[in-house]
């Protein structure tokens, strides 16, 4: 152990913590910008500057390791005078359209500048006056509110996408794709890691709430709602509420109260996907078909394999997205039986994603969803609408599309996919087979693994989260040093729960809280609550087959429930 | 014919020798941490510049993403995204050089030529370029044509230095 001081306060911390983290320790928060926990610490923004005995000038704390007898200051006059002109320089060429911006109030620029009490026009920058990238259906990036911190950057390397990076040197740096690329003809996948690591309103999700206020306020249409299952456990943080909240009955009565709407629950096609899923495996391993098969429902790993690994294209599953099944099984299933022409039918999604606002956009879809939104988006338009999300009562999803299994629930989270399907696929090769839990496949490290024996078959498998363990999995195989049956890949880092399109913490949160976890575990409750674990014995997927499929895999299954991929391959 | 070589080399990766000599760079470099800087340094010596199909293959054979190369690119003076000119010419700026009135003398080599600092005649025959310093303060205002120095140089002289040039290279 070191003992140092900060602030006058003994702190005795592991060898190798940064000063940041050994004044957590001492209750003191040091400020930052550039720095995010798991994902960007280069040092470079200046705004964690602290004094430290035995180093020259100001140090930066997210970089600088604790020495014995170290004493450091992190709030003296020369601390806070190097700050404030950090700030007031980025300050200087940053649009300041703070009264309407995206990120007023949970803006790390707004509330530094606000603390340290900066005057934005103490230096005049230069009149910055870029376009807009609105090349892509996901996501609006504006660079004139860039302020070059490169979490995004850090964000998408880590994913293994490297969309974009650092452009340029000096005054000119910029954030860009290679060659000035729009976003949409770069190698992004959409999965908005970027969105959740900015710091400021450089980027943020397309936004489709127009679309969807035109809609409710249109007498000819019906309109839908369906939330996707984590939007329930990570809502609540836009109204102030504890990480981890469930707030599935407030949310279901706060869209039911934004006008003339049905409120559906998504866990119901997360039960259907894994139906078809689970099946498609087991029809795969008695077969001979394409192995190992990857799983289907996110649509930024789809994107990803077309664009880097092509020649995974026959391994991914045909099921379409949990999404995307239901718009399919709206426009059809729910319109022949309710007598609506499916054309009057206006098809919302709120779903944690950003690539899923692309996937509505890609041609096989049909656009049987006609907006996606993500969980940002419904807590804005709650907000419009003058909810008073935190009193309303708890209130059910709408039948007939309103109880799902504890499985259909865990989709939301990095595994929750693969037990879902093991919890099906072992029960239909072996009947007696009783266990549903799964606990090998659970957690946050980025790749799991595990083998079962069901029925004399051996099923190996692997769940990854985040892109870049997800190429890790796909190089493996290629060079034969790993070997699997069934794999489970979510785009976003813990999966949907820290989806992209999910409610933007500050630091304070994302640096010092685990978050993925934590919002994991209010689905993991809610599937243990549940009378109902296996998604084949939900009631109401025992309908929809009775009265429509027949049997998952029937013609009518594939014609509505499954899609195709096309290479599109992208350096 | 140099700017319809560069010009296929935005498509293709030029010649089949240069082709085979990048491919050849990148294989015996890839092992090495922080090869990156060398092999774009030896691309530009075989193609003069670093078009996108060369950045895109170097960003393959490496296994990185092509916008990091692109960065890099980008940071660095010495590199290139356009095509350079039979003779290059490189007007300093440096201190002392702009103090006697560079700015002047860069003004009117793109004034003759028509085109701007960064830019490749259509011929191919001239590319102008700013740099800072070559070490001649005595003699600034400074240019370089190729590897040849001219200084105490007036805007009036720019026009014959050019016009030698370009018979030269007949």
């Amino acid at each position: 152990m070191v003992n140092l001081k900060i602030n006058n306060i003994p702190v005795s911390v592991p060898e190798g913590t940064t000063i940041l983290e050994a004044a957590r320790i001492a209750h003191i928060e040091i400020p930052t910008l550039c720095y995010l926990k798991d994902v960007a610490c280069v040092g470079s923004c200046r705004m964690c500057l602290v004094e430290a005995t035995g180093a020259r000038g100001l140090v930066a704390a997210c970089v600088y390791p604790v020495s014995e007898g170290m004493e450091v200051k992190t709030n003296t006059e020369k601390c806070r005078k190097s700050r404030k002109l950090s700030l007031e320089l980025l300050l200087s060429k940053h649009k300041k359209e703070c009264l309407a911006c995206e990120r007023a109030g949970n803006c790390e620029l707004q509330r530094l500048s606000t603390e340290y009490g900066c005057d934005p026009n103490f230096f005049t920058g230069e009149e910055l006056n870029h376009p807009l990238d609105e090349s892509a259906p996901y996501v609006v990036r504006d660079r004139d509110k860039c302020i070059n911190c490169n979490r995004c950057v850090a964000a998408c390397k880590k994913q293994s996408v490297g969309a974009i990076g650092p452009i340029g040197r000096g005054y000119g740096v910029h954030v860009g794709s290679a060659f000035e690329m729009s976003l949409m003809e770069s190698v992004c996948v959409g999965c908005g890691q970027c969105i959740v690591a900015c710091p400021v309103g450089a980027l943020k999700e397309r936004t489709t709430v127009d679309e969807v206020w035109d809609a409710i306020g249109d007498p000819a249409k019906k309109v839908v709602f369906f939330t996707a299952p984590s939007v329930r456990a990570t809502l609540g943080e836009a109204f102030g509420l504890p990480v981890g909240t469930n707030v599935e009955g407030k949310m279901v009565a706060a869209i039911r109260r934004l006008g003339n709407v049905e409120v559906y629950n998504m866990d119901i096609t997360a039960d259907l996907t894994i139906l078809e899923e689970a099946n498609e495996l087991i029809a795969r391993i008695q077969n001979g078909g394409t192995m190992p098969m990857f799983t289907s429902c996110c649509p930024g790993w789809v994107k990803f394999v077309e664009q880097k690994y092509p020649e995974f294209i026959p391994n991914l599953s045909t099921c379409k997205s949990p999404q995307e099944m239901f718009g399919g099984l709206l426009k059809t299933y729910y319109c022949e039986k309710n007598g609506i022409d499916p054309k009057d039918l206006f098809v919302v999604s709120v779903i944690p994603c950003t690539a899923k606002k692309y996937e509505c956009h890609r041609p096989e879809m049909n656009g049987e969803v006609n907006a996606a939104i993500t969980t940002r988006e419904l807590a804005r338009m709650i907000k419009t609408a003058g909810i008073t999300f935190n009193t309303l009562p708890d209130e059910q999803f709408d039948d007939p599309f309103a109880t799902c299994s504890g499985g259909g629930t865990i989709f939301g989270a990095t595994g929750g996919v693969m037990e879902a399907a093991l919890r099906v696929a072992a029960k239909t090769l072996d009947g007696t087979f009783e266990v549903v839990d799964f606990p090998e496949v659970r957690g946050t490290t980025p790749i799991k693994e595990a083998t079962y024996n069901v029925a004399g078959h051996e099923i190996r498998v692997a769940v990854a989260s985040g892109l870049g363990n997800a190429a890790e999995i796909l190089e493996g195989i290629k060079n034969g040093t790993r070997h699997y049956d069934f794999v489970e890949i979510m785009a976003c880092p813990g999966g949907c729960v820290n989806g992209g399109g999910q409610p933007t913490l500050p630091d304070s949160y994302r640096n010092t809280l685990e978050l993925k976890s934590l919002r994991a575990e209010a689905l993991y409750a809610s599937d243990r609550e549940n009378t109902i674990r296996r998604s084949s014995e939900s009631p109401v997927i025992e309908t929809i087959y009775n009265e429509y499929f027949g049997t998952p895999n029937s013609e009518k299954a594939h014609e509505v429930l499954h899609t195709h991929y096309h290479e599109d391959k992208r350096i | 014919m140099e700017q319809e070589a560069n010009c296929k080399a935005c498509e293709t990766l030029g010649t089949p020798e240069q082709e085979a000599k990048l491919r050849a760079v990148i294989e015996e470099s890839k092992a090495t941490p922080g090869c990156l800087m060398h092999i774009l340094q030896e691309a530009q010596g075989i193609y003069g510049y670093l078009p996108r199909k060369v950045q895109e293959t170097i960003a393959e054979g490496l296994g990185i993403s092509l916008s990091e190369v692109y960065g890099v690119v980008t940071f660095y003076s010495q590199f290139s995204l356009t095509p350079k000119g039979k003779n290059r010419i490189s007007v300093c700026l440096g201190t002392a050089c702009y103090v006697k009135g560079s700015d002047k003398i860069l003004e009117e080599v793109e004034k003759q030529l028509g085109i701007k600092c960064g830019e490749c005649t259509e011929d191919g025959l001239f590319s102008i370029d700013s740099c800072r310093c070559v070490g001649a303060c005595g003699l600034a205002p400074v240019m370089m044509v190729g590897d040849e120095v001219y200084g105490k140089l007036k805007p009036d002289m720019i026009k014959g230095i050019l016009d030698a040039h370009r018979e030269e290279s007949k």
